[in-house]
């Protein structure tokens, strides 16, 4: 996009970013929620919009974030098998410093080990193409969430809490405006991280190469381009950002539950491919756009029309595939090309090949 | 002259069918040397063995004395030598100036990889887009070229990366015949110019006789003869596995 729009899409972002929590304070998880789903989107599209692979494995990167970093939080200042068996009953308490300490810790953590188990994924499942890679994440992601639900000491089944905020004289340390300020703030800061690396990256060699990929893999192999080091590393990328993006979650949300929280391929994991499609893949403001459209349509139907949701959900996939099969952006691409700085000229497609062989 | 490419008895079976059989071939560095024979006759087959899009089954492939058989596809490029495709592979949704942009040899180290694209390849890149006649449609995606027009761009894309030798699947296939003249200009210069070996597949006869300076002729997997082109005309080997008498 050109400059100027970007511009004001970035200002529209910062404005959304400071004052709607300010605006609808009762919203403020809906809100934090919206800056992960962007986070989701963003760091999806790298895979199925910018590389061509569609992947429904990035929820596992999500799933585990969430899991290390209420680890980390938890066994920085208690006995992990003790608070998991405890199932919430016996209170635990972080002591201000504590809190603030292994956040901080867990959140990098979080951030660190899944970008590592995507690096030895992606060497071995990023070899496969087309539908088999489909196929292999999706098998990836259902094998996560099975595998959670067997881990004890992460409470199995059952899930596990997350710490509480911490309270002095039994009341709620007023620091950072609050535990829900605060995370929200977190999302927020996380999703302008994960915009700005993303922003570089694709001006990057390494951003055309994913769109090489994504056009001509063979060729690119071909020319010299090994490839594999390039999917692997936007994986990474992506495992990087969504398993922060889990910490955060797990915080947000106080409960983790491995199928319908961590792993929620069919929640989560959908999402992040619905909104990037119908924002338009392959476009840094698309998964964007595509995010903030679906969450206010998401949270407009579970308020008002609770039990169509899932029929309003579907409807909408419908409207994306038949109409937008290429995302609002790739919509507007078509319409105007000139705003995606294409530079669109009737001679250049009518100009015959010359070769002048006297030069 | 010394060999720039060494195939030494190399053989390539899928299954039963024998694609490729004791096949050896020297290709002397600065030359043009064409590769003919009748469609199936395992042609492509041996471009797919040279640059390592499958393992081969026995014998051995040097390039510059390094081998290249054990090595994979994009390790092979770097050496300095690139091919084309029969079917033309570039990259649809992309303008042709990124295309040839990326195309650029780059070091393959890791930090290579979040480097910005330089300015100074734009004007590399025109200069070779209209050098193969592409100039006017520098800013089209290059999906919308026609067949003809991509292979062309894959020519220019190849040039771009500076190989030592440059390894053509029919390169005139499917282009205008008033343009083929232009073309074959092309090839020579890019062979007495930028010292780039050429080894061609050709089934244009036109062409052959014009461009190359020895030819090598398959047939059934097999080499059936090799020499200059006016012996290869007049072979009757040649002329009988062209003409279907087998």
């Amino acid at each position: 996009m050109s400059d100027k729009k970007e511009i004001t899409g970035l200002t529209f972002l910062i404005l959304l970013g400071l004052f709607s929590p300010l605006v609808l304070p009762n919203y403020r998880v809906q809100l934090s929620e919206l800056w992960i789903f962007m986070v989701f989107a963003s760091t999806w599209n790298i895979q199925g919009g910018k590389m061509g692979y569609n992947s429904f494995g990035n929820i596992i990167f999500f799933g585990l974030g969430m899991y290390i970093c209420a680890s980390t939080q938890i066994a920085y200042a208690f006995d992990l098998a003790e608070w998991t068996e405890a199932g919430g009953v016996k209170t635990f308490v972080h002591s201000t410093s504590q809190y603030f300490s292994s956040l901080p810790l867990g959140l990098i953590l979080a951030g660190l080990i899944p970008a590592l188990i995507a690096g030895v994924l992606g060497s071995l499942l990023l070899g496969l193409r087309g539908h088999y890679f489909a196929i292999g994440t999706l098998g990836l992601g259902i094998a996560a969430g099975e595998f959670a639900t067997s881990v004890q000491i992460w409470g199995g089944g059952m899930g596990m809490t997350v710490p509480v905020w911490p309270k002095v004289d039994g009341k709620d340390l007023e620091i950072f405006g609050g535990s829900m300020n605060f995370f929200y703030s977190l999302s927020f800061l996380l999703f302008v991280m994960v915009f700005f690396t993303l922003r570089w990256l694709y001006k990057t060699r390494f951003g055309l190469i994913l769109t090489a990929i994504r056009d001509n893999e063979d060729k690119a192999e071909a020319m010299g381009v090994p490839t594999m080091r390039y999917k692997v590393s936007g994986w990474i990328v992506s495992a990087f950002f969504m398993g922060i993006a889990g910490g955060l979650y797990g915080n947000i949300n106080g409960y983790i539950e491995p199928t319908e929280v961590a792993f929620a391929g069919a929640t989560f994991g959908v999402y992040m491919v619905l909104m990037t499609i119908l924002g338009g893949k392959g476009t840094l403001w698309g998964p964007i756009i595509g995010a903030i459209i679906f969450q206010v349509f998401k949270e407009f139907f579970w308020t008002y029309f609770l039990g169509w949701q899932s029929v309003a959900l579907g409807f909408l996939i419908i409207i994306i595939v038949v109409f937008f099969p290429e995302g609002l952006m790739g919509w507007l691409r078509g319409k105007r090309p000139e705003w995606f700085g294409e530079i669109v000229d009737k001679n250049a497609r009518l100009a015959q090949v010359k070769i002048n062989t006297n030069d | 002259m010394t060999n720039i490419l060494e195939v030494n008895n190399v053989s390539k079976y899928f299954g039963g069918v024998k694609a490729n059989e004791d096949i050896s071939l020297n290709i002397e560095q600065g030359s043009i040397v064409g590769l003919i024979g009748p469609n199936g006759s395992g042609k492509t087959t041996l471009f797919n063995s040279i640059v390592g899009t499958h393992p081969i089954d026995k014998g051995s492939i040097k390039f510059e004395g390094t081998e290249l058989s054990t090595l994979l596809v994009n390790e092979i490029p770097p050496l300095g030598l690139l091919r084309t495709f029969q079917q033309t592979k570039i990259y649809g949704q992309m303008t042709c100036m990124m295309n040839m942009k990326i195309s650029k040899k780059t070091s393959n180290n890791y930090f290579s990889m979040f480097e910005k694209i330089p300015k100074e390849l734009d004007e590399e890149a025109e200069q070779i887009l209209s050098f193969v006649g592409l100039y006017e449609k520098r800013h089209l995606r290059a999906g919308e070229l026609s067949f003809g027009q991509q292979k062309l761009l894959e020519l220019a894309m190849a040039l771009m990366n500076e190989p030592k030798m440059l390894m053509l699947d029919e390169p005139t296939a499917g282009i205008n015949p008033t343009l083929i003249n232009g073309i074959i200009d092309r090839l020579i210069k890019i062979n007495d110019k930028y010292k780039i070996t050429l080894f061609v597949i050709e089934h244009n006869m036109r062409v052959v006789m014009n461009l190359v300076q020895h030819v090598y002729c398959m047939a059934h997997g097999k080499l059936l003869a090799d020499g200059k082109p006016e012996e290869i005309k007049n072979n009757k080997k040649v002329i009988d596995a062209y003409l279907g008498a087998h």
